[in-house]
């Protein structure tokens, strides 16, 4: 009997435990989503945001944050994929090997403020650029480089054997046969680990803090030469994202509207992160139904 | 026309580019995977130098940074005693390794042993979720909700250890629950089988045999969130208080090692004693992320099934 009564004692705490754990996250996203969804509105999205004044905006950092975002996919992407295909097909056991497997694992587990300062030291000091869009975008691609690798390796590792050997019993080269059978077929998981990659670098701010600036230029909108300083598109001035703004608002607090600031920011951080996992997941079923007429 | 062209030069032609296809696409993909052996090294080069000037160029004593709570670089009598933020790191990281590993491992026994059906529905993108949600917003919600009501309800300023750990128990939960469960979820099945023909209730079982055959995974689960938590700085920085003493209760403010180099490395002069000091707590983030790999290892390597 006695043991009985154990079990259940057990399963019940562990039940609680699992009530506990949804309720922390129903009620974050409750929190954030009531606090901030009333912030967000089509001026807050669209006006420069203020140093000292009530009533700035997030206009500037929403472009910055999707500016930086897309600038170290286009860095990171081409690099991890081409990390990923080596691991999977070319790496032989080793100690070549080993050591790449050992420097995806110390770079992923560096702590962002890690690859922070060493941007710092690298792209802001060394190449004297001072805080700028790319140093920024570096440092960013140094902490997702290790995660696109893996998500590259994995795909390509858990494709069907069958599809390789079938290409290779053709007489068609390796390289041909990764370029032309085996990417295509691990595209739809590289599309979903990609996206969902870009949703934490999104939200990423620590690395940005020495490397892309607490700072943003007063930007002109119409300027399109990425030569121009006041132009968004210069990669070379320095720039303030979403998740820094918020982090700055809430330290510094030189603005008294400063917690309805970093509501309305966080709302929409997190709407973003939601969006890139649920297009994450959908875009990766889509491509995978019309890829393999599968139609389940 | 084509057909003059003979057979044997098309072939040889064509099978020569694929051929150099062939090489100019492994050179590629190799020259990408050699690039994280770069990139490696060069972190733990330039961190390295950078962070040891304070000690050979500075001649800041290392024992003395290492275990004097003195910190007062713009003194006439500077002090440079890193051991209060060596505390806090490792203070906010242990407790909130404490919290967050009963949960992390309940919730994992329960997806995966209790109701593996409506627990994985529910639970797995719940726990997803919280990995996306970035830390400056855990930073902002533990400040504007976890402070006042720590200072109204329990006591203290709010700011504090204890605001820090609840924080940072959550940001793990999710690395902790996550390959807890895949952990358990590996386990063989005739494992739960044999325990239950045996008699044994379900407690018995998770108890007496699925806990202690996952252990090793179940504590690299841990130390990940551990891991993790000791290298967190924003989320951190906002709710705990950043004071230079050393805290002497739960509720007393504190400092850590990321929130002291958040907070400092830009109003520093670069080059100056006090910043070359920040770069050797940097310095010591990158040797604790290595001992913590090591100690995955290590644990990975004791795994027996």
């Amino acid at each position: 009997m006695n043991s009985k009564v154990a079990d259940r004692i057990a399963t019940s705490v562990f039940g609680l435990i699992a009530v506990i754990i949804v309720g922390v996250l129903i009620s974050l996203f409750a929190y954030i989503l009531i606090n901030g969804v009333s912030h967000i509105s089509l001026k807050f999205l669209t006006s420069p945001s203020s140093s000292f004044r009530e009533g700035g905006g997030i206009r500037d950092q929403l472009f910055n944050s999707i500016y930086i975002l897309v600038i170290t996919m286009i860095i990171t992407v081409p690099l991890g994929l081409g990390g990923g295909i080596y691991m999977a097909e070319y790496a032989k056991p080793g100690k070549v090997t080993d050591a790449i497997r050992s420097c995806v694992e110390v770079l992923a587990s560096l702590p962002s403020i890690v690859i922070g300062m060493f941007g710092l030291l690298m792209f802001v000091n060394l190449t004297g650029w001072g805080y700028t869009i790319i140093g920024g975008a570096l440092a960013l691609t140094v902490f997702n480089l290790p995660v696109m690798v893996r998500v590259s390796e994995d795909a390509i590792r858990n494709l069907p054997r069958e599809l390789k050997e079938a290409s290779l019993a053709l007489g068609i080269t390796h390289w041909h046969t990764i370029k032309t059978v085996l990417l295509p077929s691990a595209f739809p998981s590289i599309l979903t680990g990609a996206i969902l990659a870009a949703g934490r670098v999104f939200g990423e701010a620590a690395a940005l803090l020495f490397t892309a600036g607490l700072s943003t230029p007063r930007l002109n909108y119409m300027d399109w030469n990425p030569f121009s300083h006041t132009s968004p598109l210069n990669v070379f001035r320095p720039a303030e994202t979403l998740a820094v703004h918020i982090w700055s608002v809430n330290t510094s607090g030189l603005i008294p509207d400063a917690k309805e600031i970093s509501a309305g920011a966080s709302a929409v951080l997190i709407i973003a992160v939601l969006v890139f996992n649920l297009s994450a997941r959908w875009i990766g079923s889509l491509i995978h139904k019309k890829l393999t007429a599968n139609s389940k | 026309m084509e057909k003059t062209v003979p057979a044997s030069k098309r072939l040889m032609k064509s099978s020569k580019s694929r051929m150099n296809g062939e090489f100019t696409g492994r050179l590629l993909v190799t020259l990408c995977a050699l690039i994280m052996i770069a990139a490696t090294v060069s972190i733990t080069i330039f961190l390295g130098t950078k962070g040891l000037q304070a000690f050979i160029k500075n001649g800041v004593n290392p024992i003395e940074f290492l275990t004097s709570a003195n910190w007062n670089p713009l003194k006439e009598k500077p002090g440079y005693g890193a051991l209060t933020f060596i505390f806090g790191s490792f203070a906010v990281t242990l407790l909130s390794a404490l919290v967050a590993a009963p949960l992390g491992i309940g919730g994992a026994i329960f997806m995966t042993e209790i109701a593996p059906s409506w627990g994985r529905k529910v639970l797995q993108p719940v726990i997803e979720l919280l990995v996306g949600i970035p830390s400056v917003v855990y930073g902002f919600i533990g400040l504007t909700v976890l402070v006042p009501f720590v200072r109204h309800h329990i006591g203290g300023l709010g700011f504090g250890l204890l605001t820090g750990t609840v924080v940072l128990a959550v940001m793990i939960l999710p690395t902790i629950t996550t390959i807890a469960t895949d952990a358990m979820s590996t386990l063989p099945k005739n494992l739960r089988e044999g325990s239950y023909a045996l008699g044994a209730t379900r407690w018995q079982t998770i108890r007496k045999v699925l806990i202690p055959a996952a252990l090793p995974s179940l504590l690299t689960a841990i130390v990940l969130g551990m891991a993790r938590a000791f290298g967190e700085a924003l989320a951190v920085q906002m709710v705990i208080g950043n004071s230079r003493d050393l805290p002497s209760s739960i509720l007393d403010t504190a400092a850590t090692l990321t929130t002291i180099i958040t907070l400092n490395i830009g109003n520093t002069t670069y080059g100056s004693v006090e910043n070359n000091t920040l770069w050797s707590m940097g310095l010591i983030l990158l040797i604790m992320s290595f001992g913590f790999i090591l100690l995955i290892r290590y644990l990975s390597s004791r795994r027996k099934l």
